[in-house]
């Protein structure tokens, strides 16, 4: 287990106040003029050599992304934008962030800042977090106030602005270049990919887009060293990570953990285990809603990390660990999931468009049986269809659970496919 | 779908910004660069439907293209694109039940016919006196929480069919109960206390420090009313502003106090509360 002494997010529960004074006394905005002192290829050096892997998902390497960002500058614009648009079914860890520890935040945008060589900073927070936003924003012009940010920020010579914008409403949006079109103001439909972003993003300018937690380790990583977050973890899934533990656990909570914890120990550690004991458990969908399930037998050993999921046939994603007792109607969790996608599908690309339609339609006769046997085989073709055949992840995602399902739970596929024939055969 | 996702037979002829959200209007354009101010667009239709009782009539989409000189089709297809934006007058209170898979594990279900029974009405309705819209939404981001809903601009969390009928109840008699965990949770935190953080040298936490007095301008600058129903986390039931509707005239005279709730305070309440 973590140490409370290295743990980065003190406040994640909001025992104290989010203001400027209190974040100081927890050691927030400290050194900060002399870490930016050691410049731009300091910065991202350490943060390559902590290990530090995005937070939203994908799990690259934040120093590596940083380092993608042209040297030399044109004199125009270069941006910082800040993935806080979290909606993936499962998380709710950057809404602590950002109402609890909005310093540490505004902290991490500025030495992203200073790495990727950036003029300005747009945190992009979704639109039903109107709470939360209007914590960041006290705290932007706390920061104001106080020479932080703005013009000479913190006293370096260094000008930087960070400004909030609101989203209104589309999980896309949390793709990276659907949230650039968003903050130009279109509908948030993902780009096609060359361009990348470092080489054309906001405004066509070189833009490095950041999840919330990414940016928000970076200040404890540059003041205690890359070493220290390294030594965290397992080889290549360093540091801490913020989980979100929901579903049928009895005490479903939020806790900073280290990377590569055990599951279970994580479960029954922090969330009181699985209600009716862990024999009770059914499944887990270790990494919010698009990385596929787990059956119970993986779930006693699995750990909580990018690789060894990946090896268990899953994903961290965002470590969003929904847990499903024997209680659950498995078939229809997962096709509540198919609806989930079909509604937020931006309607781009064909195979996602129809496809997350069709998954649904599906996957709703199936919660009664009400489908022929073959249509199994038929719906796992439909998903490596879609899946690798459109412009972003989100037909990746929308595919992958139903796959986990198929994987794992054919058998009760089938069983509710035979009852509902007999049922009616006995009705006839 | 729900109705609020049609677009209204009955339009008001016109609309303009208050002079208040005009200035507002004007402080959000100058967050991005000169012939940037399309990417205003979200916040603009944000403070136009506020200003126009949390719906977004045809005329408020014209006046944010003249606005922000943009095609009126632009407009269009953003205010059609994004979940926030209501094309149909919706009730005072316009309640939005999370029934995502994490919800749904918790019962959310539970939720959706409480509501049903107690307004009589089913999701996507609105009660015939106006006071409450009901939807189904797909997740809100809280599933730690879960289950919950969004009333206004605020998220009501840990609740049970009861729950949300005493939610209903309260709001039906004019009051604004606080957001937040309705089992006395300190956010996110376990219902059974903090397993973590115990080791950390901590400053006296009870009564965190007055709130600055800077007001924020948040893009839709709608903090005040907020800070009234957040700040009710220090035990008040039904202080505060009427919720999501009057934001956008309200003003930004009030000093937004969205403290965090007291370690103290949220003990308390576990102790007493209804932890299982």
């Amino acid at each position: 287990m973590l140490r409370d002494e290295d743990r980065i997010f003190t406040n994640l529960f909001g025992f104290e106040s989010f203001s400027l004074e209190a974040a100081r006394a927890r050691g927030d905005w400290d050194q900060t003029p002399e870490l930016i002192a050691k410049g731009r290829e300091w910065i991202i050096s350490e943060v390559k050599d902590s290990g530090l892997r995005g937070r939203g998902g994908a799990g690259f390497s934040a120093g590596l992304k940083w380092s993608f960002m042209p040297k030399k500058t044109d004199g125009g614009p270069v941006y910082l934008v800040v993935n806080a648009d979290e909606g993936e079914p499962g998380t709710c860890k950057d809404r602590d962030i950002l109402r609890h520890e909005p310093h540490k935040l505004l902290e991490g945008c500025l030495y992203a800042g200073v790495a990727i060589g950036a003029t300005a900073c747009y945190i992009y927070v979704r639109g039903e977090f109107y709470d939360e936003a209007a914590n960041v924003q006290r705290a932007i012009d706390e920061a104001y106030e106080a020479g932080l940010l703005g013009k000479n920020a913190c006293g370096t010579g260094y000008d930087y602005d960070i400004y909030l914008h609101r989203g209104a409403g589309a999980y896309i949006c949390g793709e990276e270049t659907a949230l650039i079109e968003s903050l130009e103001g279109k509908k948030g439909q993902p780009r096609n990919k060359p361009p990348f972003p470092a080489q054309a993003g906001l405004y066509s300018r070189p833009t490095t887009v950041n999840n919330v937690e990414t940016i928000a380790q970076v200040p404890e990583i540059l003041r205690r060293g890359a070493t220290w977050f390294a030594n965290l973890g397992r080889p290549k899934n360093t540091g801490t990570k913020l989980f979100c533990i929901s579903g049928h656990v009895n005490h479903p909570c939020n806790v900073e953990e280290v990377m590569g914890i055990p599951l279970r120990e994580l479960i029954d550690r922090h969330c009181g285990g699985v209600r009716g004991g862990w024999d009770n458990l059914l499944a887990v969908i270790p990494g919010g809603s698009s990385t596929p399930l787990l059956p119970r037998t993986v779930c006693d050993t699995v750990l909580m990390d990018f690789d060894s999921l990946r090896e268990a046939g899953s994903g961290l994603g965002t470590a969003a660990v929904i847990v499903m007792d024997k209680s659950t109607d498995i078939v229809e969790a997962i096709a509540r999931l198919s609806r989930f996608y079909a509604h937020e599908s931006c309607g781009q690309c064909t195979p996602c468009r129809e496809g997350t339609g069709w998954l649904m339609r599906v996957m709703n006769r199936l919660v009664k049986g009400n489908a022929r046997l073959e249509e199994i085989d038929m719906l796992q073709e439909v998903t490596k269809q879609i899946e690798g055949h459109t412009i972003c992840a989100l037909g990746d995602a929308a595919a992958w659970p139903v796959q986990g399902l198929i994987r794992h739970f054919r058998p009760e596929l089938e069983r509710r496919i035979l009852a509902y024939r007999s049922a009616r055969r006995v009705a006839a | 779908m729900s109705s609020a996702a049609a677009i209204a037979v009955e339009q008001p002829e016109s609309f303009a910004f208050s002079p208040e959200n005009r200035a507002r209007a004007e402080r959000i354009v100058a967050k991005y660069p000169p012939g940037r101010q399309a990417s205003a667009v979200l916040p603009l239709l944000d403070l136009a439907q506020r200003q126009s009782d949390n719906w977004l009539p045809r005329a408020a989409m014209d006046h944010v293209a003249e606005f922000l000189s943009m095609p009126r089709i632009r407009v269009y297809e953003v205010a059609t694109f994004y979940t926030m934006f209501n094309k149909t007058p919706v009730g005072k209170h316009f309640v939005q039940i999370c029934t995502t898979t994490p919800c749904w594990l918790r019962g959310s279900a539970d939720l959706v016919h409480a509501c049903e029974r107690k307004l009589g009405i089913s999701m996507g309705e609105t009660t015939p006196d106006n006071q409450f819209t009901v939807i189904e939404a797909e997740c809100l981001g809280a599933c730690v929480n879960a289950p919950m809903v969004q009333i206004g601009d605020h998220y009501y969390e840990d609740l049970d069919g009861p729950g949300m009928e005493a939610l209903l109840d309260a709001l039906a008699r004019g009051e604004v109960p606080a957001p937040g965990s309705q089992i006395g949770r300190s956010t996110s935190c376990s219902v059974k206390g903090p397993t973590t953080l115990l080791h950390v040298p901590k400053r006296q936490a009870s009564e965190p420090e007055a709130a600055p007095a800077a007001e924020p301008d948040l893009a839709t600058a709608a903090a005040d009313d907020a800070a009234a129903t957040v700040d009710a986390g220090a035990g008040v039931e039904t202080a505060g502003a009427d919720i999501g509707t009057e934001t956008a005239d309200s003003g930004e005279s009030g000093s937004p106090k969205t403290k965090p709730r007291s370690r103290a305070r949220a003990k308390s309440k576990t102790d007493a509360g209804t932890a299982d």
